[in-house]
C-alpha cells in the first residue's frame, strides 16, 4: 500500500482549497497515512466472488417522470448570495479557469 | 527562405505538406443538451432561453444543503436511445459518480456524472466524406448535469467579477466521446454533422451549435507517418460552428507540424479557437488541469437497465438517417444527392413521405423520383424564398406531380399551380380548373405555333443555320410563351429540330 508524501498532502489540500500551515500538514500527513494503513488491512481480505459494491442503499431505479415543478422566486435565490446585482450572483473573477 | 513552407507561412498555405509527413490523430468530445421539459435531477423547467437570470432554479440545482437529486427518466431514455442508434452496448447495472472541482458555475462543488460505468459504450457512426465513407468508433456516451452560465464583467469600481446565472445549472447533458479514429478536420466536421442529424432524428436533442446545445471539442495530436505512438495532444474548445471545427483542426495540425519541424516539444494544453483571428490560443496548461477525484455518488441509487426497457426504447426508435438514405437510394431509386437533401431536411423529408403516402391512398401511380424532384427542387425553392414556414398539402403535391407526369398539364404550369397553392392554400385541382391549364399534346396545334414562331424570328433561325445550336432554346421559349406554357415541351423540341434540320428547307425565308 502506497503512502502519502508531504507533497501529496499539500496537493490534496490545494484541491480542497484548504489553507494549512506546516504543523497542520504534518498532523494530517500522519492521520491520512494511518487511514491508508487501515485500508491496507481491508485490501488483504479475500473478496473473490463478491461483486463490487459502490454503496449500501438497498434501492434501485428511483426515477421521476419528466414533469416541471415550480422554481423559486428570484429574490429568494439571491437572498443567500454574499453579493448580487438584483438579477445575477456576483463572485470574484477567477482568472485562467474555464467552465467544463 | 525560398521554399513554400517557410517559418512565416500561414497555416492553411500548403496545408497538404504537413499531412504528407505527419498523421493527425483526432478524437471528438461532444456535449449535447437533451430535450426534456425538466432538469436532470429536479423539476425546474429547461425552457430558460431568454428568461430572467436565476428564474429557473430551486434548492436542488442550487446545491443547497439537505437536498437530494432524483433522476429524470426521460433523460436516461434519451441516452439509451442514442446508444441504440449508434449500436452501442449498455451494461445492466450503471451508476453515478461525483466529479469534484471548485468553480463558480458548479454550486455543489461537484458535478454528478458517470465515470467508469457509462450508460453506453462501444458504438460507432458512419458518415460520408469527400474521400468516401468513414466510420468512427464511439468509446462512450454518458449522462451528467450542465453547469451554470458565467459572464465575466468589470464593476463600476473597476473590480473584475463573474456574474452567475444558475438557470442552466442541472440541465441534462449527454457527453459522447469518440476513439481517436479521425484523421482530418473534414472527417471531424462530417462526424459532428452526422451526429447532429442523428440526435435530431431520434428526438433526443435540438443540437443547435449556436445556442450551445451541441458543444464540440477536439483532441488533436500528430505522429510521423508510419509510426504508432501518439504524440502530445492539445484539446481545442470554443468551436461554435461546424466550419469552425474543420478550420480549428486544420490550424492545429499545421501549428503542431511547424513546431515539431522546428524541434520544439509541444505542450499538453487546452486551446481555444478564435474564429475572427482564425487561430487557436492557450487557455490553460496541464499544470492547471483538474484532478477530479471521482467517487461513487452516495445520494443516488444505482440504475439497472433491464433488457425489456432497452428493447422498448429500441422498438420506439424511428428510421435512422443512414437507413433512410439507403432506402431512398435502393428501394425508391433516388439519386444520392436527392436522398441526402431529403434526409438532412426534416420539412422536405416529411413532405416527401406524406406525398408518397397520399399517392398510395389514391392509385399509387407516382414515381418516387418525380416526387423527390418536386420536393428538392420547387418546394425547397419556394420555402427558402419565403419569410416563414410554408405549407403544402401532400395530396395537392401528389395531384400536381401526377398531372404533370400524365401529360395533362405542363411542368411549367405545374410550378405555377404549386406556387399559387402555397400562396393561397387553394386545392391544386381547383387552381388547375380555374386557370384553364391543360397541356397541348396535339401535334397539328404545335406545328401551327412553331410555324408562327419561326416566321416571326428569322434572326434566330439564321443563327441556328450558322451553327449556333443554342438558338433552339430561344425558339422553344417563344413557343412556350405563345402557348402560355401549355405546350408539351418534348413535342416542341422535336418539332422545332425536325423543321430546322431538314436540309434545303429554308424555313421562314
Amino acid at each position: 500500500m502506497a503512502t502519502l508524501s508531504r507533497a501529496d498532502v499539500v496537493h490534496v489540500a490545494h484541491l480542497a482549497r484548504l489553507g494549512l500551515d506546516d504543523a497542520e500538514l504534518a498532523r494530517l500527513e500522519g492521520q491520512l497515512n494511518h487511514i491508508l494503513e487501515q485500508y491496507a488491512i481491508l485490501a488483504g481480505l479475500d473478496t473473490e466472488g463478491i461483486p463490487p459494491t459502490a454503496q449500501t442503499i438497498e434501492l434501485e431505479n428511483i426515477l421521476r417522470d419528466d414533469v416541471v415543478t415550480a422554481s423559486m422566486p428570484v429574490a429568494d435565490v439571491l437572498a443567500n448570495a454574499a453579493e448580487h446585482d438584483g438579477a445575477q450572483i456576483v463572485v470574484p473573477a477567477i482568472l485562467g479557469g474555464d467552465a467544463e | 527562405m525560398t521554399t513554400a513552407r517557410g517559418a512565416g507561412v500561414a497555416p492553411g498555405a500548403g496545408s497538404t505538406s504537413a499531412l504528407d509527413r505527419y498523421e493527425a490523430v483526432i478524437g471528438i468530445e461532444v456535449h449535447c443538451q437533451l430535450r426534456t421539459a425538466s432538469k436532470m435531477f429536479c423539476g425546474c423547467s429547461t425552457d430558460y432561453d431568454g428568461a430572467p437570470p436565476n428564474s429557473h432554479v430551486c434548492p436542488v440545482c442550487l446545491g443547497l444543503p439537505g437536498t437530494l437529486p432524483t433522476i429524470n427518466r426521460r433523460a436516461v431514455e434519451h441516452v439509451l436511445a442514442t446508444g441504440a442508434a449508434i449500436g452501442g452496448t449498455t451494461p445492466e447495472a450503471t451508476r453515478w459518480d461525483r466529479k469534484n472541482y471548485f468553480y463558480p458555475d458548479l454550486p455543489k462543488g461537484y458535478q454528478i456524472s458517470q465515470f467508469d460505468l457509462p450508460l453506453v459504450s462501444a458504438g460507432s457512426l458512419t458518415f460520408d466524406t469527400s474521400d468516401g465513407p468513414a466510420t468512427v468508433q464511439i468509446r462512450r456516451a454518458h449522462l451528467e448535469e450542465d453547469t451554470a452560465k458565467l459572464v465575466h464583467a468589470t464593476t463600476t469600481e473597476g473590480r473584475r467579477v463573474s456574474l452567475v446565472d444558475f438557470n442552466r445549472s442541472g440541465a441534462p447533458l449527454m457527453e459522447i466521446v469518440t476513439e481517436p479514429d479521425l484523421r482530418t478536420g473534414e472527417q471531424a466536421r462530417r462526424y459532428a454533422e452526422e451526429l447532429q442529424l442523428l440526435l435530431r432524428s431520434i428526438g433526443v436533442s435540438d443540437a443547435d451549435m449556436e445556442r450551445g446545445q451541441l458543444r464540440v471539442e477536439a483532441n488533436v495530436s500528430l505522429r510521423p507517418r508510419g509510426t504508432e505512438p501518439f504524440g502530445i495532444r492539445t484539446e481545442v474548445k470554443n468551436m461554435n460552428s461546424f466550419r469552425a471545427v474543420e478550420r480549428a483542426i486544420a490550424f492545429e495540425v499545421e501549428r503542431q507540424a511547424r513546431a515539431l519541424d522546428a524541434g520544439e516539444t509541444l505542450a499538453q494544453e487546452t486551446r481555444g479557437w478564435s474564429d475572427d483571428r482564425g487561430e487557436t490560443y492557450v487557455m490553460r496548461s496541464k499544470e492547471d488541469s483538474h484532478d477530479y477525484r471521482y467517487f461513487p455518488e452516495p445520494d443516488l441509487p444505482p440504475l439497472r437497465v433491464e433488457p425489456a426497457w432497452l428493447a422498448e426504447i429500441r422498438r420506439r426508435l424511428p428510421e435512422l438517417p443512414a437507413a433512410r438514405r439507403a432506402r431512398y437510394r435502393e428501394a425508391l431509386g433516388l439519386s444520392a444527392y436527392d436522398a441526402e437533401v431529403l434526409v438532412s431536411d426534416p420539412d422536405a423529408a416529411t413532405l416527401f413521405e406524406a406525398t408518397l403516402a397520399a399517392d398510395a391512398r389514391l392509385d399509387a401511380t407516382l414515381d418516387a423520383k418525380a416526387v423527390a424532384n418536386w420536393v428538392t427542387g420547387e418546394y425547397l425553392r419556394l420555402r427558402n424564398a419565403a419569410e416563414g414556414p410554408i405549407s403544402v398539402g401532400p395530396g395537392d403535391l401528389a395531384h400536381i406531380v401526377g398531372q404533370v407526369a400524365g401529360g395533362t398539364i405542363s411542368g411549367a404550369n405545374g410550378k405555377d399551380v404549386l406556387a399559387e397553392h402555397v400562396a393561397t392554400g387553394r386545392p391544386a385541382g381547383e387552381i388547375i380548373a380555374a386557370r384553364g391549364f391543360h397541356q397541348i399534346s396535339d401535334a397539328s396545334e404545335i406545328d401551327r405555333v412553331v410555324d408562327e414562331v419561326l416566321a416571326a424570328n428569322p434572326a434566330a433561325v439564321a443563327d441556328y443555320a450558322a451553327g449556333k445550336a443554342q438558338a433552339v432554346g430561344f425558339l422553344v421559349g417563344q413557343v412556350m410563351k405563345a402557348t402560355r406554357g401549355q405546350a408539351r415541351a418534348e413535342l416542341v423540341q422535336s418539332t422545332l429540330r425536325a423543321r430546322l434540320d431538314v436540309p434545303g428547307d429554308k424555313v421562314g425565308g
